[in-house]
């Protein structure tokens, strides 16, 4: 990497890195201070060594994108005191040791309700912390113009969903509006483990290309090599939630399953 | 027929579609669809048709004139929605909702419910047109409410109990939406209240405004007039609110009746256990709309508490927000105890024993009547009857007398 690339930029940068390796890049997601503020760290920093970029989510007491398995860490995060402020004290912690692009995810209201300023203030402090971008399961890109804006303004990546049920026209709109990456969700339905790869994931990272050259990235149901290899021969990056948190609440080991995922991001 | 929302679903700043991608397509179908049935005289008829014969609409506009008598104002009227089928207004919508969904192809019907009540008017609808119906209970109002648990599933339906967050209706409600964005393909999420993204409050208004037209025709033949001096109605989600004052809202200021919005104040606007959103004025996206809701100052969604199940939602439909903030409606608050009491004074005085959610409307009512003339109109909406909530009730008085 040239220079302190930050943001969109960084994003970017990793996608081309992770291109240039012949691999998908492998982002791994976890609940913001979950299970606790150390533990938490400690799970970012094993993720951090296989990574190509690290979600963080912002728990949400209704998150209705979600599946039983992330809902149940958002709940516990939020039980145990989790703040917005206390994600962002994480975020920028993270950041003073990694050069590894960081994306918030999160839902419309905890920023629409962002005490210090909204969507624009929280994109401000967000640019603040460290962090690149922010996904927004329930932000279509018609609702989301304030964060889109501010978003520009610190030139952080906006990564909005497109589905299997997405018409070429919606899909046009969300690339659009997308920086840094395009999310595609792989089945129609919530964040959770499943058996298979979904066969709806060629066609549909196929369709995004056609649309735009922003790098694709595949999630929902991808949890361990045998799901995440058909998606890392099409897609530019493949999205694990689940299977993170549901291994760190088995007591499992994560360093094993991140780097089993991250094996099976090479083509 | 009403002229919001706009081209993106707002009423005002209020609506639109906070929703995952996958829900969008199914949106825009639902809205063409919609729209395509409104147009269409051989689904009004039947819809009409199934609200009259199955229903039981028109439903009665009654004088309650020991009520008014004791108040020594404004005549008040009482608009029967208790006399409909399965005992509420929910009906009305759930009826023309499951009727859409058949014309559209659907074959598979979900719906959220709190109390129990949108849950067996959906039950029944579908039980009616013959489509399988799953029906989401958060577990705490599983518990609260076995009697509806078992109506619907003696109507068919299967009920699923929700384990997530407060496991009440919001709850349920977020689990209705994941199973809509899971089965979009052949599944029809029927909502219960004018609240979800659009085009949902404006469908659930559209068929529950049978009230507000019923009412203006009643009150003319009645009276002469068919715009009353003041509308009153309790305020949950909003749908029968909304249903009554659909028809007057957008008429020219001078001509508009006060329109009354009754919000749950539970045991207090100051206590935090309420469900008064209006009141408190926070604005935020819950279930896919922009409104009135409560939360913390991170933006979490914080309980609601009333009396009566029907009313303990964190939030209030984008039309009554728009309502609300344009001054074409007003909002107002009663408490748990003021409910009650109007439980019982309804019941004593009229021998029409009220549903909890409609006694709040009853209470503001008859306080607002006192300070009307004797000439004036003043229209509650009965939104249901007391049967389901007479054991609580039972179960509170006893305690207090305890
Ligand atoms: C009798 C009755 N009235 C009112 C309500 C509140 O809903 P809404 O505000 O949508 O009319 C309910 C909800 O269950 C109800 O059963």
């Amino acid at each position: 990497m040239t220079g302190p690339a930050r943001g969109q930029a960084r994003v970017r940068a990793a996608f081309d890195a992770a291109r240039r390796d012949d691999r998908a890049a492998f982002l791994p997601y976890l609940t913001g201070g979950w299970p606790d503020r150390e533990a938490f760290l400690r799970h970012a920093r094993t993720l951090l060594r296989h990574a190509d970029l690290l979600e963080v989510g912002l728990p949400f007491s209704d998150p209705l994108g979600d599946g039983p398995t992330i809902q149940r860490s958002s709940e516990e995060a939020l039980r145990a005191g989790v703040r917005t402020a206390h994600v962002l004290d994480q975020v920028r912690e993270l950041r003073s040791e990694t050069d590894t692009p960081i994306v918030i995810m999160t839902y419309a209201n905890p920023i629409v309700c962002y005490a210090h300023g909204g969507e624009r203030g929280f994109v401000r402090d967000l640019a603040a912390a460290g962090a690149d971008g922010a996904i927004l399961p329930d932000l279509p890109p018609e609702e989301a113009g304030d964060l889109i804006e501010a978003s520009r303004e610190h030139d952080l990546a906006t990564v909005f969903l497109a589905a299997p049920t997405s018409t070429e026209a919606r899909m046009r709109t969300v690339t659009e509006a997308s920086r840094g990456f395009v999310y595609a969700v792989s089945v129609t339905g919530v964040t959770g483990m499943r058996d298979a790869a979904s066969d709806a994931v060629p066609d549909l990272v196929r369709r995004l290309r056609a649309t735009s050259d922003l790098p694709v990235v595949v999630g929902f149901g991808v949890g361990n090599a045998a799901t995440a290899s058909p998606v890392a021969a099409v897609a530019d990056g493949v999205a694990v939630g689940s299977a993170v948190i549901r291994r760190i609440a088995e007591g499992g080991d994560l360093e094993a399953l991140a780097a089993e995922i991250a094996g099976a991001c090479r083509r | 027929m009403f002229p919001t929302p706009d081209v993106r679903g707002r009423f005002g700043r209020f609506g639109g579609r906070y929703v995952p991608e996958t829900l969008i397509p199914a949106l825009d179908e639902l809205a063409a669809a919609f729209d395509e049935a409104t147009a269409d005289e051989a689904f009004q008829a039947r819809l009409d048709e199934t609200l009259r014969t199955f229903v039981g609409r028109p439903s009665l506009l009654t004088l309650a004139e020991n009520l008014t008598e004791r108040s020594g104002g404004a005549r008040i009227w009482l608009k029967r929605e208790d006399l409909n089928h399965t005992g509420a207004h929910k009906i009305n919508n759930t009826v023309g909702q499951v009727l859409l969904a058949k014309r559209m192809g659907k074959t598979r019907i979900i719906a959220e419910t709190g109390a129990g009540q949108h849950g067996v008017a959906t039950a029944t609808a579908c039980a009616r047109f013959d489509l399988p119906c799953v029906v989401y209970m958060g577990e705490e109002d599983v518990r609260r409410q076995s009697l509806n648990v078992f109506r619907m599933r003696l109507l068919g339906a299967e009920v699923r109990p929700v384990a997530s967050g407060t496991r009440t209706l919001k709850d349920a409600t977020n689990e209705a939406i994941r199973d809509w964005v899971t089965n979009v393909h052949d599944t029809f999420y029927v909502i219960g209240s004018v609240v979800g993204p659009d085009p949902y409050p404006r469908i659930v208004r559209d068929l529950q405004s049978v009230i507000g037209f019923e009412t203006m025709d009643q009150l003319e033949e009645r009276t002469g007039r068919r715009v009353p001096d003041a509308v009153v109605a309790c305020v949950g989600g909003g749908s029968n609110a909304i249903g009554i004052f659909a028809p007057f809202a957008y008429l020219p200021e001078g001509e508009r009746p006060r329109l009354i919005g009754v919000e749950a104040a539970g045991r207090g606007l100051d206590s935090g256990a309420h469900a008064a959103p209006v009141a408190v004025g926070k604005t935020g996206v819950l279930h896919g709309a922009f409104m009135h809701l409560l939360s913390d100052e991170d933006g979490q969604i914080t309980p609601a508490h009333s009396v009566s199940a029907g009313l303990d939602y964190p939030g209030v439909g984008p039309e009554h927000s728009y309502l609300f903030e344009s001054g074409r409606a007003e909002y107002v608050s009663v408490t748990d105890r003021e409910a009650l009491d109007a439980f019982g004074l309804l019941s004593r005085t009229e021998g029409i024993v009220p549903a909890l959610e409609s006694s709040h409307a009853i209470a503001y009512a008859t306080e607002l009547a006192s300070t009307m003339p004797r000439d004036a109109e003043l229209v509650v909406n009965l939104s249901g009857r007391g049967d389901k909530d007479v054991s609580e009730v039972q179960r509170l008085l006893d305690e207090e007398a305890a």
